[in-house]
């Protein structure tokens, strides 16, 4: 077995500290019971009391849950699509300005996909609402998914599926019968991330919401912007408690699934 | 005909949400700001034919980019987020580089483990990631407790609220997308390379130095344009933990477009924005493609 040499070990001890200890202190003071969010006065779960009180933090997360799956849904059947046209569909004419618009959204600076879309909604007469966030966020978020699918295609054994079609599959049954079971866990991965992308989204939601959409991150971001709020702690502890929950959750039973094949196939051998 | 339904619905898609939004982008930095709704002048006619058209036509100009060129707050907030985001994109890739090559030395079965540790920030909003930060670096806040504490210093840092505080949000937030490439690519690195490289008499750092890090590119190229493309226009780490003098673009055209309502110079400073990343993009667009010919 190989052993870390003391510098790997120093660097990754140091590298997870980083990026863990500033959330573990996020969630320790949400349970602080005082005002100062500095200094500890005693353990208390108050502010998880006074964030279900609030009305507006709930309505706003009600609006972010509907755009997110409502998006993210969308967006995964778009960039399934795109996938497989940029894997399989072989040279077509625009197919490098196609991949140039997955690829772009990708780093595309958040302020300048905001703004321009804002601005053909307003062209297009649309008003600002659920719909133009769903929009907005479908969009940017189908990139990530074709990403994520395409990743998963291109290492995919085609013979599969022509042997499918040579046996009297249409095309969409194939596709349904071979290959979608087989992407399948790309494809979840890719709603996942489509999910928390549009959750998390702060700048494009204040370009494109309206004044009746406001959603949970635009609501952070105003309450956080002065300082450091008691609320925002509780309610950064429940999102990553849930984050948490959901990752190692999904880990574990991929590992699962991966041990599972491995003793299928020693089984099918012997 | 199946294949062209399948190719223009994300193709039409992406053009009607991605590409025409920048050509109106385009056309508003060239209009005129007026006190009207929307708050912009000539506003394009059809129902007019032809005449609507040369009328908008004509009424375009370049006067927003002369203003631009004009006020200095303009191009040294280009500057300073251009110096921001390569200073930041180096620190990243100095702190990640050592996290990455850490994971793809530990053994197999930690590495499962390793990776989700390092996905889950990653998932994790990053709003209150940054957020996280502002009780760390306050005047009062943990950084200047511990290290009053132990006695490095007398009197309070003051980071929050400046440029230092901006460096540590982007590399807090964006070290998972400089580590996952990094580790994508040292991870498929044969090993055997090294060792035939140690047996013909390198040393451990001159192996490193002529097999891993050249070997490790084009991870580092791409982390490196996943951390500096998005940076340069960085809106949310700026407004939180930089301070009135951290000046970049991201939060002057935030600021153009909601406080000012200056929708046209709001335009035009995004239409340079967008023309001084237009060359990382593109290069970043071919590193992904040729990366993933190579994965076939």
């Amino acid at each position: 077995m190989r052993r870390l040499s003391w510098f790997n070990t120093v660097s990754l001890t140091l590298g997870f500290a980083f990026l863990y200890i500033p959330m573990l202190i996020l969630i320790v003071y949400s349970f602080n019971g005082g005002k100062l969010v500095t200094v500890w006065s005693g353990f208390s779960t108050k502010w998880y009391g006074e964030l279900f009180r609030n009305e507006a933090f709930l309505d706003a997360a009600w609006v972010t849950l509907k755009v997110a799956v409502v998006s993210s849904t969308i967006a995964t059947v778009l960039g399934t699509m795109a996938a497989y046209v940029m894997v399989r569909a072989g040279r077509f004419r625009g197919r490098t300005l196609f991949s140039g618009m997955i690829y772009a959204p990708l780093v595309m600076p958040e302020v300048i996909t905001g703004l321009s879309l804002l601005l053909l909604f307003i062209a297009i007469g649309l008003d600002r609402g659920v719909l133009t966030i769903v929009l907005a966020h479908t969009t940017f978020s189908m990139c990530y998914v074709s990403v994520v699918v395409s990743s998963r295609l291109v290492t995919f054994d085609q013979s599969l599926e022509e042997a499918a079609l040579d046996l009297g599959c249409t095309g969409f049954e194939a596709f349904r019968l071979v290959t979608l079971p087989i992407i399948a866990p790309a494809v979840i991965s890719g709603w996942l991330l489509a999910f928390t992308l549009s959750l998390d989204d702060l700048v494009i939601a204040s370009f494109t919401s309206g004044p009746s959409s406001t959603t949970l991150p635009i609501k952070i971001f105003s309450a956080v912007r002065l300082g450091v709020s008691p609320e925002i702690n509780a309610l950064s502890t429940i999102m990553i408690t849930l984050v948490a929950v959901g990752v190692i959750g999904a880990s574990l039973s991929s590992k699962r699934t991966i041990a599972k094949r491995a003793k299928d196939e020693q089984e099918a051998i012997q | 005909m199946k294949r062209f339904g399948l190719i223009s619905v994300p193709y039409l898609w992406l053009l009607a949400l991605f590409l025409v939004p920048f050509l109106i982008v385009l056309k508003i930095s060239l209009s005129d700001t007026a006190l009207a709704i929307p708050p912009y002048t000539p506003t394009l006619d059809l129902s007019a034919g032809w005449a609507g058209v040369r009328e908008w036509l004509s009424g375009l100009d370049m006067e927003n980019f002369t203003w631009l060129t004009e006020d200095d707050l303009y191009w040294k907030a280009y500057l300073s987020s251009l110096k921001i985001a390569v200073l930041s994109t180096i620190f990243t890739l100095l702190v990640g580089f050592p996290i990455a090559y850490g994971m793809s030395r530990a053994p197999d079965e930690w590495r499962p483990t390793l990776m989700m540790l390092i996905i889950l920030p990653f998932w994790t909003s990053f709003l209150i990631r940054v957020y996280a930060w502002k009780a760390i670096l306050s005047q009062e806040g943990f950084l200047n407790q511990l290290l009053m504490g132990i006695g490095i210093i007398n009197e309070p840092l003051t980071i929050l609220n400046t440029n230092t505080a901006v460096y540590i949000g982007i590399v807090y937030t964006y070290l998972p997308f400089m580590v996952l490439p990094i580790y994508a690519a040292l991870e498929r690195l044969d090993e055997s390379l090294l060792e035939a490289a140690e047996d013909l008499g390198c040393s451990r750092l001159t192996a490193f130095w002529l097999i891993t890090l050249p070997l490790s590119k084009q991870g580092v190229i791409a982390g490196s344009f996943l951390v500096f493309i998005p940076a340069m226009g960085e809106f949310v780490i700026p407004s939180l933990l930089g301070g009135s003098k951290t000046l970049m673009i991201g939060k002057v055209l935030y600021e153009e477009f909601f406080a000012n309502r200056d929708w046209p110079v709001a335009s035009a400073v995004a239409v340079i924005l967008l023309l001084i990343l237009i060359i990382p993009i593109v290069l970043f667009q071919r590193n992904e493609e040729k990366q993933r010919e190579a994965g076939k």
